[in-house]
């Protein structure tokens, strides 16, 4: 018996994968069924939904580039502090000192990677048709994942804590004073008037609760790093769940009936 | 002449590289091409040999095809892009020595002069629907790939003035350069596609991805298909990462605002909306309209052809509908207001220096005033002072009343016009609800392009003006 084999048969190997090697048609079937990474894909599949031609291989990339982005914020985590004193200075530290500070880069460019995957994958589906039923529920859970890529995009864009950051961030965020009657400069925002006294003020309207002061600051910074870091992570992972769900109920990639 | 060779000397290096890749990715095109067989396109006639010896180049570069032996060169497709390659082979050390191909300053001053909003926005269209109308000529692959070499030379000519570098080498403007590139290759790719599908669905056969539906096992066709992936991904993104290093400017200051201001490149479309309409509009309606509109386009497409394969003529509607606000009013406005848009938000031409005093005359006028005062001659109707507030809004009504109309008649006699003419089949399949809504975020989707073209043409600010609520439309 040679040594790796030994090791496949020894019982800590066993206990690991709960499969043999998948060298025949059997076994790389077993391998799908009772792998829990792999059993996210079916055990057969048209050989046009494996076409790189066909999906791009879009999807699996955009959820490849938000693997990459959790590693590489999680570990961007234990050097950053989300404070006025400390942001800016932990990620000139990045830059500088911190070894693996490349970290930082790889987090930021995979973010810009992957709103342009998610639009070139929604791209795809569209083309193929692939929202037509009985995709269009998939199609929905798409589009808000696609928001959320971009509001996580958005939120980390404060983090660093440079004129970049906070102009782009106070310019983005300046729109929702103008939201209708939400804003304190929107349409019909008057109407909420009780007694004369003006409902919405620059101190509670749409603007306020999504930078939580009048201003960029240091409540922005707070909200946007644990938005940022758990709020939106937690929903894109639970409707990932749901999207890679639905791809296989609704019966697998699409292609011609 | 070099304009700044200081300049020069900083991107000769990275220039030259560029220039070895595009010749790499030309040989590799040829060699490609040899290995399925070359295509001979023409043959050049050896002056004074008549026989068959003595034409080695024909015979090397025509190795699969016919030779023929009547002493000429065939000229076929693996040649061409040898040649091709070779080109810029030399071109790499050129501009490796500071000698790059640039492009004329007389040229790029013309290109400077022509652009603008309105010639980018009718020139991206207009070439969208030559594509669009021409796509069989566009989609053969060796059309594809000559315009994809046009681009690279033209992108590798630009590079050497430092005001066009300056903006598409900024780190974070880098990935959009990307952008444009993929999109273009994938929209080649689709539409290449599309039209190989759309003559067999001519002749009476299903779709090319019906033959490939036999199964096979994702184990391992489609995990080391994946892992293949994973790997190429994970190495481009650490060369990017040691390539690129990630933006970080002064730290921040509440005081110093930078001209331009502007949001993420992903949402530059929507600052350039600000150009056309107020914030209310550009950044908070029109971006909802745009998920709601796309959360609704399965609900609202009810044609059930095209599910699972690329084609254009089973829904020419829904794809035009589609690629015109993804890569016209998305796309192009993002390339709009990250490339040309500087100081105080002006448009600036690609080679131009952003110049923070340039002023542009701005004469906009609303409606209201095109209709009291240009129209009547008469002043704009104004509440006397100290009337209620009833009667301010009763004057507001009168004074908007020509804006408050048209827009009214826009999104709520035109539907049913739709439904009664063009979209009359629409209508009977969709049913009220269904149509309605999708009129009404057509028509949402066309006020955008309709307020430019009234910007560009009467100077039109807003449609309905009441800055006394905010509601400026
Ligand atoms: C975070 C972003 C997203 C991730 C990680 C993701 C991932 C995936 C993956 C892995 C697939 C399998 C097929 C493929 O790779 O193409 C898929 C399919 C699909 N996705 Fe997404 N997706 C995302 C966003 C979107 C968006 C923005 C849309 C549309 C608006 C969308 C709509 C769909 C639909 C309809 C399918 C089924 C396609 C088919 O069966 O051919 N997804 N997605």
């Amino acid at each position: 018996m040679s040594l790796g084999e030994s090791i496949r048969n020894s019982q800590l190997w066993k206990s690991v994968f709960r499969h043999p090697m998948p060298l025949d048609r059997r076994n790389r079937i077993v391998v799908m069924l009772t792998n829990f990474f792999l059993h996210l894909h079916p055990v057969s599949i048209k050989k046009q939904g494996i076409g790189l031609s066909y999906t791009w291989c879009m999807g699996g990339v955009t959820f490849f580039l938000f693997l990459v982005e959790t590693v590489t914020g999680v570990l961007l985590m234990f050097y950053y502090r989300p404070t006025l004193e400390w942001a800016y200075n932990d990620i000139l530290a990045l830059r500088d000192v911190t070894s693996l500070g490349i970290m930082r880069e790889l987090h930021r460019w995979g973010a810009h990677a992957m709103v342009i995957t998610t639009w070139l994958h929604m791209y795809r589906v569209f083309l193929t048709g692939s929202y037509k039923p009985p995709r269009e529920f998939n199609w929905v859970v798409g589009v808000i994942l696609l928001l959320l890529t971009l509001l996580l995009s958005f939120t980390g864009y404060l983090l660093p804590w440079d004129q970049l950051a906070i102009w782009a961030i106070t310019v983005g965020s300046n729109m929702a004073r103008a939201t209708p009657v939400l804003g304190h400069e929107g349409p019909f925002a008057k109407l909420l008037t009780v007694d004369g006294i003006p409902m919405i003020t620059n101190g509670s309207d749409a603007r306020f609760l999504t930078i939580g002061a009048r201003f960029v600051g240091e409540e922005t910074l707070n909200r946007f790093y644990v938005l940022h870091c758990i709020g939106i992570p937690l929903a894109v992972a639970l409707l990932l769940a749901i999207h890679f769900w639905r791809v296989r109920k609704d019966g697998g990639i699409s292609g011609p009936l | 002449m070099h304009s700044d060779p200081e300049f020069i000397s900083r991107v000769a290096t990275p220039l030259g590289f560029y220039y070895l890749i595009l010749c790499a990715l030309n040989w590799g095109a040829a060699a490609l091409l040899w290995r399925r067989g070359a295509k001979t396109f023409f043959h050049v006639p050896l002056p004074g040999r008549r026989n068959g010896n003595g034409h080695a180049a024909a015979v090397a570069v025509d190795a699969h095809g016919a030779t023929n032996g009547n002493g000429a060169i065939a000229i076929t497709d693996v040649l061409v892009w040898l040649a091709v390659g070779f080109a810029f082979f030399i071109l790499a050390p050129l501009a490796m020595i500071g000698e790059p191909l640039e492009l004329p300053s007389a040229v790029k001053q013309t290109v400077n002069e022509l652009s603008g909003p309105v010639t980018l926005a009718l020139g991206s269209l207009v070439v969208f629907a030559i594509f669009f109308v021409f796509r069989r000529f566009f989609t053969q692959p060796i059309v594809a790939w000559v315009f994809l070499n046009l681009a690279l030379l033209v992108m590798g000519m630009s590079m050497t003035d430092p005001n066009f570098t300056s903006i598409v080498a900024k780190p974070d403007n880098v990935p959009i350069v990307g952008l444009v590139f993929l999109l273009g290759f994938f929209t080649w790719l689709a539409t290449y596609k599309a039209v190989v599908n759309d003559d067999r669905i001519a002749r009476g056969l299903p779709p090319v991805e019906k033959e490939d539906s036999e199964k096979v096992l994702v184990w391992p066709d489609l995990v080391y298909t994946e892992l293949i992936c994973m790997i190429a991904l994970t190495a481009f993104l650490l060369v990017w990462g040691i390539g690129l290093q990630a933006p970080l400017e002064e730290p921040s200051s509440s005081v110093k605002t930078p001209n331009p201001s502007k949001a993420p490149w992903y949402f530059l479309g929507l600052q350039e909306m600000l150009v056309y309409y107020d914030p209310w509009m550009a950044g908070v309606v029109l971006p909802s309209v745009v998920l709601l509109g796309l959360m609704a386009i399965p609900y609202l497409d009810f044609n059930r052809k095209g599910c699972g394969y690329y084609t254009i003529s089973e829904r020419k509607f829904a794809y035009l509908i589609f690629q015109f606000g993804f890569l016209e009013l998305w796309v192009i406005l993002i390339l709009l207001g990250t490339f040309l848009r500087g100081p105080n938000w002006n448009f600036f031409g690609p080679f131009e220096t952003w110049d923070a005093h340039k002023v542009l005359a701005l004469n906009n006028i609303n409606l209201s005033e095109i209709f009291w005062i240009k129209g009547l001659d008469q002043s704009l109707p104004k509440a006397p002072p100290n009337s209620s507030a009833l009667r301010e809004i009763a004057y507001i009504l009168v004074r908007e009343a020509p804006g408050i109309i048209l827009v009214g008649a826009y999104f709520v006699v035109l539907p049913p016009i739709m439904a009664a003419t063009i979209f009359r089949k629409f209508f009977v399949k969709m049913g009220f609800i269904r149509f309605m809504l999708m009129a009404n975020l057509l028509l949402l989707m066309g006020a955008l392009p309709l307020k430019m073209v009234a910007r560009w043409t009467i100077n039109l600010k807003y449609f309905i003006a009441i800055p006394e609520y905010f509601l400026n439309f």
